[in-house]
């Protein structure tokens, strides 16, 4: 068992969940408002993630990257740092790879805050930023946790952007999935269904607890406090 | 409106909170080969290395972290600033084009010579010692339905492969057959577990007991890959620490290589 695998992947998840949450809800909620003829070419870009196989998304994040990239350079020689093959570089593309997941379902849920409630918080003098906890965030919260939710159980098992950007160095960028990937090429499937286990029944537990947050109790109505 | 149901939500917070608290604690627990220099090696070599690196923290109490692949991808890996401090190429070719990109210090050196071997299932040929002529004929009968191979493209054991088929004839005949792996090592492992019939695998891989369990091996002169010398090289690479030198004299001293000798990588020959 990989312990430093399982922590490599839980801070991986956690970075991004902790980058991609707040980006997700202002996108989010920016999509949901906005009127602009450009929303549909918008949500197709942040979409894209979805529909590229993660070894294109990892080469190109790598072409972007790498040390042999105007970015990669850059960050060479101003902070001593390599994005491709480290951590950080691993982050960079998990939040990459994590934009749809963050931002799409957290759309939704600002776009069922209506627009009399919007006119109704107005209407009680509340400004933006009270309009926008008071009323649209706890409207739109199942949105949010649905946000969540999928970037933390998707971040725990990405393979083959992690694999591409962050090579399968141990300590580093070796994740859990990697991990097992390794196990299993070295003639060990044991330790490789040890670990595929213990992936499977987080990720189930994380998932299952989070929608069980959902669930409605009660009668579904008009909500308020 | 969905009602957050808060006793899920607090239980999901713990859960969460005790993966991250178990992991680290785990992990900082457990004894880990947390720094050494970071060694790229052939895919091909796994076993060999292992061997070797638990033997070499016996002797100096030095550890040293391995990273396995096919030596192309390694090599594109390195050329893209992966932090690896020596490099074992299962191939000179790649060393080559290393040294010539300026990722190295020095040329390197060649340590042994790779062999390539003819895989079959137990109880397919009747006569596997005669090798790529038995291929031949088990390929016009039909007996192989599948044929694996490490990727040609990338892999030195593939690229040896791919010029052993070309060399016997039998390329293009074996198109429809083949399974493809990304290394030399996903290959013997395609070997082992998908219900494979035959399979061009480096010796070093074909003599560990999962396979040699599973079917018989004959080892490939070097003349039927023509053109594929399969010489074994280390290099260090720009930027490596003492660490990785003083590893890089102990992969020549000769304990080690015996060591590779007996899983199958032998002294150059000439």
């Amino acid at each position: 068992m990989d312990w430093n695998a399982l922590q490599l992947s839980a801070e991986l998840a956690a970075w991004t969940l902790a980058v991609l949450l707040p980006l997700g809800i202002l996108a989010g909620r920016w999509l949901a408002l906005t009127r602009t003829r450009a929303r549909p070419w918008l949500q197709a870009l942040f979409a894209l993630p979805l529909v590229l196989p993660p070894t294109v998304v990892g080469y190109y994040l790598l072409t972007l990257m790498g040390s042999r990239s105007t970015l990669g350079v850059l960050m060479d020689s101003l902070f001593d740092l390599s994005l491709a093959f480290s951590f950080p570089g691993l982050v960079l593309a998990s939040i990459f790879v994590n934009l749809p997941f963050a931002i799409l379902p957290v759309q939704r849920g600002f776009e069922a805050v209506s627009q009399e409630l919007h006119d109704a918080a107005a209407c009680c003098g509340m400004s933006r930023w009270q309009a926008f906890t008071r009323v649209e965030l706890p409207l739109a919260w199942p949105g949010v946790l649905s946000a969540a939710v999928l970037t933390f159980g998707h971040t725990l098992g990405e393979f083959g952007v992690v694999l591409m950007v962050g090579g399968n160095i141990p300590g580093q960028t070796r994740t859990l999935s990697i991990a097992i990937f390794d196990r299993v090429q070295a003639f060990d499937p044991a330790a490789a269904g040890r670990m595929a286990l213990l992936l499977l029944l987080i990720s189930l537990v994380t998932v299952a607890l989070g929608y069980g947050t959902l669930e409605r109790r009660g009668k579904a109505g008009a909500g308020g406090n | 409106m969905a009602k957050i149901d808060w006793r899920a939500a607090v239980l999901l917070q713990r859960f969460i909170v005790a993966i991250f608290f178990s992991a680290c604690l785990f992990a900082g627990g457990v004894a880990q080969a947390a720094g050494g220099p970071l060694v790229a090696a052939a895919a091909s070599l796994r076993f060999a290395l292992e061997e070797i690196v638990d033997r070499y923290a016996g002797v100096t109490g030095s550890s040293v972290r391995l990273v396995f692949g096919s030596s192309g991808a390694l090599v594109q890996q390195i050329e893209n600033g992966a932090p690896f401090a020596l490099f074992l190429s299962a191939d000179s070719g790649y060393v080559e084009r290393l040294v010539a990109g300026g990722y190295t210090e020095g040329t390197g050196t060649a340590y042994g010579q790779g062999a390539l071997v003819l895989f079959t299932r137990l109880g397919l040929l009747s006569e596997p010692g005669e090798g790529l002529a038995s291929l031949a004929r088990a390929t016009s009968t039909g007996q192989i339905k599948r044929l694996v191979i490490a990727n040609p493209e990338y892999a030195p054991y593939g690229r040896a492969a791919r010029a052993a088929l070309r060399h016997a004839g039998l390329w293009t005949q074996v198109q429809p057959l083949l399974v493809v792996g990304a290394n030399a090592g996903q290959a013997a492992h395609f070997a082992l577990e998908g219900a494979v019939d035959a399979a061009l695998l480096p010796l070093t891989l074909a003599k560990i007991p999962a396979l040699t369990k599973a079917g018989n091996y004959v080892v490939l002169p070097a003349a039927s890959h023509p053109g594929i010398s399969l010489h074994q090289q280390i290099v260090v690479l720009r930027g490596a620490g003492a660490d990785a030198y003083d590893f890089f004299v102990y992969l020549q001293s000769a304990e080690v290589q015996a060591i590779f000798s007996r899983h199958g990588v032998r002294a150059i020959s000439g």
